[in-house]
């Protein structure tokens, strides 16, 4: 593939991602104002996120896979009830993921 | 200021904000690593990290082009995969209340991390600080070790050994688990990751989690309405 097509390709992949993010930022509030609206675009970043965490913990190649992310997923989860600090969360899953991982398992 | 009851919340989001920087940062040496083994020059890599920003479409569009697809799917996927960020930046508009460069500012740093770390705060303030530690921190970072990741290659190797895509999820989870407390909270991050989990296999990568923001548009529905928004939050522990 020849420069110049890689570089109208990364230019328009950038043009189009701002412009997307640009228009959330744009909507008219009085297209999101009644309670109703207001409470779904409240909700919506916590849904999203849910999704996304489902998907970084158990998405594979080809379809769902359950390997240390899990487990160090499932970790955080306790720590966060025990309420633990924010940093020691994220370590100790990262830990727990690479340990689990130099034992050969997931 | 001391005397400010919220500083030390304050201070405890953009310390939050540093760390997600730090943490997903450190992805960027993957990603630049792998934008050049795809055949993007350093500066196109780097120009993906500064002008694109939000490392799903980044990801998508050079594995796209590693593969040899086709440069418009790689547009459409890295689009595809963005749309989220315009989703978030609906709610993040009402918190920041910003115009004009600000507003075009805030919308560039509007990814996952920046919205999460947002989300993470109670009081609007501390939200908005939230907010730009977040971004920025990601922003910093995330650039910063592109450039390494292109210039001197995958120094850190495949970041699954050192448990950091766990990490990811992990920080993610902890960001949302302030808004689990209440139970609309609960039942909509109930549904959003039984929706997404459902939709995984079958769909495209990015489908599934803007299939989760069916929940939120179907509890906030419901709960709109208050007879039934009674309902569901009395007998239903179980559904948890």
């Amino acid at each position: 593939m020849s420069t110049s097509v890689l570089w109208v390709a990364v230019l328009a992949a950038c043009i189009l991602g701002f412009a997307t993010k640009y228009i959330g930022h744009l909507v008219p509030e009085s297209l999101v104002d009644g309670p109703r609206r207001s409470r779904i675009i409240g909700l919506l970043p916590v849904a999203l996120l849910a999704g996304l965490v489902v998907t970084q913990t158990v998405g594979g190649d080809d379809g769902i896979v359950l390997d240390a992310r899990l487990a160090a997923v499932a970790l955080a989860v306790v720590l966060l009830w025990l309420r633990a600090n924010f940093v020691i969360v994220v370590i100790a899953a990262a830990a727990l993921a690479a340990a689990l991982r130099a034992l050969g398992w997931g | 200021m001391p005397t400010d009851p919220l500083a030390l919340e304050h201070t405890a989001a953009r310390r939050q904000g540093l760390s997600v920087g730090l943490a997903t940062g450190i992805y960027g040496i993957s990603f630049g690593a792998l934008g050049i083994a795809a055949g993007l020059d350093l500066w196109q890599t780097v120009a993906l990290s500064l002008l694109l920003f939000t490392g799903g479409s980044q990801f998508a569009f050079i594995g796209i082009i590693s593969a040899g697809g086709n440069p418009v799917t790689a547009v459409v996927t890295s689009t595809l995969l963005g749309i989220r960020n315009g989703l978030y930046g609906l709610q993040l508009a009402r918190v920041l209340r910003l115009t004009g460069w600000r507003r075009a500012a805030a919308a560039h740093l509007t990814i996952d991390e920046s919205t999460a770390v947002a989300l993470a705060q109670e009081d609007p303030a501390v939200q908005r600080t939230g907010f730009w530690a977040g971004g920025l921190g990601v922003f910093t970072f995330w650039n910063l070790s592109t450039l390494i990741g292109a210039v001197v290659g995958n120094a850190i190797g495949d970041p699954r050994v050192w448990g950091l895509d766990a990490a990811a999820a992990a920080a993610f989870v902890a960001l949302i688990w302030p808004r689990l407390r209440d139970r609309t909270g609960q039942v909509t991050a109930a549904l959003a990751a039984a929706i997404a989990l459902i939709a995984f296999a079958p769909t495209p990568a990015g489908i599934p989690v803007l299939l989760a923001a069916l929940a939120a548009v179907v509890i906030g529905l419901i709960s709109s309405a208050p007879s039934r928004a009674r309902d569901l939050e009395q007998p239903e522990g179980d559904l948890l």
